[in-house]
């Protein structure tokens, strides 16, 4: 028999609220699977077993509030051959233990610590009980420790030109040597952050933003003119070159038929303009991709390649792209599943509007979940969006067009609205028979709003 | 009509240096100039013949100072001839090693001088005489800077020297006036002063050295005031005549006060700065561009606004070192063969090499006042320093120039023997982003200047074994 204690889980976090208990007596757990769902101050996070073996009792119910070391669960691992690597694991590293061990065996009981002086006292220890605090979802991905504020970049001219080289602004880089000291290391660490958007395994994998062959003296062949690029023009060709690099893109296209939606639309046009809006596809396109999320939910995450992990956000922010003279803008809109079209059409003009006029905040353009790019209004049919990473689905919308549609009741073609509609998906998270499900729902709730209040 | 990869116009340290990487990376590589040799003015005409000379000033200076340690020589007796073939010696033996090199590294030498005919096409008058054509993918135009004469000041007589004429070393002339009381001037002025001359310095400015923290300068002036006739300061020369018993100069200003306004010299070296040598003889026929006070203008990778052409040195900017040009010249070459490079050091050192020398990297302190930045001062006096009480020079300063709050090396200032052999170790920390406790925590040897950098940073802390200073 072994309990399980709720373990140490970093950055000073000492307890937190049950939200969910994962596991029930009898099963059978395994080392690092989710017990249960924790609402920290900080963040949610699944906290994952230290140990293996058969559930006896569960101690915990969810709403209940738990401590560090408080025990979650009481488990039969039959000579609990588990609990003796995971006090041994729990033992603080002390380099200097040798002359104690003779007087005193190790405790056994360093598996389970005193609960809570134990841990107010020892801050952030970095000793084996502390658990990957990445497991559950948390507002932000990026693991980056804030850069200090030095008025040149601690790093030696070496580190400095191979950040050039990869691309890197050293500026931007934090340090984790002394004083925020770069090292190669920081470097590539944040190399690989930038090139997937989170955090992966390998950076030789991806392609480098920066890299590209040189070019050919182009005035040999006639008159050029060098423009520099802007702002908003670099960071769309390096932001679209990691994502194209990284996401291995599928584009699902499928034609909906908005013969009705239409009708409804220019019925209530009149009410969002009241608001204050513009009853635009897109701002329907925003309720039906926030409703879909609900439904289809990894459509709505993140990929960590460096933890191996799904980031399955539990919220739904909805980018719209807007085309400003300044270059393509993605403003975000925030909770888009508790808004009503309404809302969202008034959002969203109030958004493009300050996209054109340049007022945009950097905030107003992250966090987005999923983004929606409409070139419906210019024209064309289908196109592939590329995935505005880190999200994984973009969803393309062209424009509508009367077509012949076959009916089979009365044998005849009839003039439909169809609207062509295109999904591209990172098929490392998303396989095709769940892209081509998601886009069948999308275009079902195009087809008919009733499913948006039946199932979204 | 050979064609290269890469030709460099010019051969001073920025070109030749441009051309030897360049070589080394297997690029089908010329290299032009006018001289025999790679070298230019830097070695034939500047840093290196001048140095040669101020390294005997210096031995005519510790042998008479040695009077107070009990060591006589008497006067010194200077043989011209032989100190002149020495100079020439020195030079001669630097660039027919340059000149090996370039064999070595088979870059085409043309000894010549160029014209662009095009974006890609250059047109070379040789030396020995006949003209070729070549054509190139990129060019490096280094053809560094020349000494500026205002036209009052040009007066066609040889007693009017500029730098050039002054190393020639014609003669030591009973009196010289020194225009400009920058580097070269203080320089040169102090090579004459210590051979015998009475040497006269006019500057216009309020102070020696412009642009150099005044801390420093001011341990210089101290030397200098002793060893010239005189410093005007503030003041301007408004006229120069040439008559038979010598230069007649005409002032005006602060320093003129109680002093005649017109003064006669023997010699006269005028050395109030350096202009660019941006006529390039076809210039106009590329995208390049020059800016109106004479520079090319170029990107962080030295590129002109002809992609095929870029450009390094003096012709590119301030400040005109030889280093500096040096190290643009290898950016250049790294970006023509491809990798993603640019010229950005954050500490190009500056070393005048007059006694007691001043040497500077990074951030100055007058530098830091006017941009209102939140620095920390800590100086270390080398009346502190054990190694200086050995060579009885205590009138040097070390000073660090650190971020109040990161304390961070951001500059460092040196004034003393030595300073400018000193001052790597402080471009090496400010690249290195160390700070005030890196460069406390390393071990320096005793007794050398060198540990006056380690316990400024002590200073800083307030804990300098040297210095007591009393806890506020």
């Amino acid at each position: 028999m072994t309990d399980f204690r709720l373990p140490e889980l970093g950055e000073n976090v000492t307890s937190g609220d049950v939200l969910r208990v994962l596991v029930k007596p009898g099963d059978t757990v395994a080392k690092d699977q989710p017990i249960l769902e924790l609402e920290t101050d900080k963040a949610t996070i699944e906290v994952p077993s230290t140990v293996a073996g058969q559930v006896k009792e569960v101690k915990v119910k969810a709403g209940d509030k738990v401590k560090v070391g408080q025990a979650i669960l009481i488990l039969d691992n039959g000579g609990a051959p588990a609990a003796k690597t995971e006090s041994k694991a729990a033992e603080p590293e002390k380099p200097a233990a040798a002359p104690e061990k003779t007087a005193e065996p190790p405790k056994p009981a360093a598996a389970a610590p005193p609960p809570a002086q134990a841990s107010a006292s020892k801050p952030a220890p970095a000793t084996a009980n502390v658990v990957d605090f990445s497991r559950g979802s948390r507002p932000a991905p990026e693991p980056a420790p804030s850069i200090p504020d030095l008025p040149l970049a601690p790093a030696a001219p070496s580190v400095r030109r191979m950040a050039r080289e990869l691309g890197v602004d050293i500026d931007q880089v934090p340090g984790s040597g002394p004083s925020g000291r770069i090292s190669v290391e920081d470097v590539k660490a944040h190399a690989k952050r930038l090139v997937t958007g989170a955090g992966t395994a390998d950076a030789n994998s991806g392609a480098v933003p920066a890299a590209a062959e040189p070019l050919p003296d182009f005035s040999r062949w006639g008159e050029i003119e060098r423009q520099p690029m802007r702002a908003v023009r670099r960071k769309t060709a390096e932001h679209l070159s990691v994502a194209w690099a990284t996401i291995p893109h599928v584009t699902q296209h499928e034609y909906c038929d908005v013969t009705g939606l239409e009708e409804l639309r220019k019925r209530y046009a009149k009410q969002a303009e009241a608001a204050g809006g513009n009853l635009t596809i897109t701002a329907i396109a925003v309720k039906v991709i926030a409703a879909a999320l609900k439904v289809f939910p990894q459509l709505n995450s993140s990929i960590d390649m460096a933890a191996e992990e799904i980031i399955v956000k539990k919220y739904v922010n909805i980018g719209i792209a807007v085309d400003t003279d300044r270059g393509l803008l993605v403003p975000v809109i925030r909770d888009a599943d508790a808004k009503n079209i309404i809302e969202i059409s008034v959002e969203l003009s109030q958004l493009s509007e300050k996209a054109r006029s340049r007022k945009l905040s950097l905030e107003e353009m992250q966090g987005g979940t999923f983004s929606i790019s409409n070139l419906g209004g210019i024209g064309g049919s289908f196109f592939t969006p590329i995935i505005n990473t880190p999200e994984v689905a973009i969803l393309g919308i062209s424009r509508a067009r009367l077509e012949p549609v076959y009916d089979k009741e009365n044998g005849q073609f009839v003039p439909r609205l169809m609207l062509p509609l295109s999904l591209s998906y990172d098929h490392r998270v998303i396989d095709g028979a769940d892209g081509i499900r998601f886009l069948r729902w999308v275009v079902e709730a195009f087809e008919q709003p009733f499913l948006l209040a039946l199932q979204g | 009509m050979a064609s290269q990869q890469l030709i460099v116009v010019g051969g001073g340290p920025g070109g030749y240096a441009a051309a030897f990487l360049a070589a080394d990376l297997g690029l089908s590589t010329t290299l032009i100039d006018p001289e025999v040799n790679p070298g230019g003015v830097c070695v034939y005409r500047g840093c290196i013949p001048s140095k040669a000379l101020l390294h005997v000033a210096k031995l005519i200076g510790e042998a008479r100072q040695a009077k107070a340690w009990g060591v006589e020589f008497g006067e010194p007796k200077v043989d011209l001839a032989r100190l002149r073939a020495f100079k020439d010696d020195v030079v001669k033996r630097l660039t027919s090693g340059t000149g090996q090199l370039v064999r070595h590294r088979k870059v085409q030498y043309i000894q010549g001088t160029a014209e662009l005919v095009d974006a890609h096409t250059l047109r070379v008058r040789k030396a020995s005489g006949g003209e070729d054509t070549l054509t190139f993918e990129h060019a490096i135009l280094a053809t560094g800077s020349l000494p500026a004469i205002p036209p009052m000041l040009k007066v066609d007589d040889p007693r009017v020297m500029d730098s050039t004429s002054a190393l020639d070393l014609p003669d030591v002339p009973k009196s010289l006036l020194v225009v400009g009381g920058g580097y070269i001037g203080l320089e040169l002025g102090s090579v004459y002063a210590t051979l015998g001359s009475a040497v006269t310095v006019v500057e216009m400015t309020p102070g020696l050295l412009p642009g150099a923290d005044r801390d420093l300068v001011d341990v210089l002036a101290r030397r200098v005031n002793g060893m010239m006739k005189a410093v005007l300061l503030n003041t301007r020369v408004t006229q120069m005549k040439a008559e038979a018993r010598g230069v007649r100069v005409t002032f005006e200003g602060e320093g003129v006060k109680d002093q005649a306004r017109e003064q006669l010299f023997d010699r006269v070296l005028v050395s109030v700065g350096r202009r660019p040598n941006s006529k390039i003889p076809g210039l106009d026929r590329t995208k390049v561009r020059v800016n109106d006070r004479g520079f090319i203008v170029v990107d962080k990778q030295l590129r002109t606004e002809e992609p095929s052409i870029f450009a390094i040195g003096d012709v590119v900017g301030e400040p005109m070192l030889a280093h500096k040009a040096s190290h643009e010249g290898r950016v250049a070459v790294e970006a023509i063969a491809g990798q993603n490079v640019a010229f950005e050091p954050r500490a190009i050192p500056a070393v005048v090499f007059t006694d007691p020398e001043i040497a500077w990297a990074g951030l100055t302190e007058t530098q830091a006042v006017k941009e209102g930045r939140k620095v920390s001062i800590a100086k270390f006096p080398w009346g502190a320093s054990g190694r200086a009480i050995t060579l009885d020079r205590t009138d040097g300063i070390t000073k660090l120039i650190l971020d109040a709050a990161s304390e961070q090396i951001l500059g460092v200032g040196l004034v003393g023997p030595g300073a400018g052999e000193l001052i790597a170790e402080g471009v090496l920390a400010i690249e290195m982003g160390a700070n005030a406790t890196d460069l406390k925590l390393s071990i320096h040897p005793h007794p050398t200047l060198t540990e006056t950098m380690m316990e400024s940073a002590e200073v800083f802390f307030g804990q300098a074994t040297h210095v007591y200073r009393p806890r506020r």
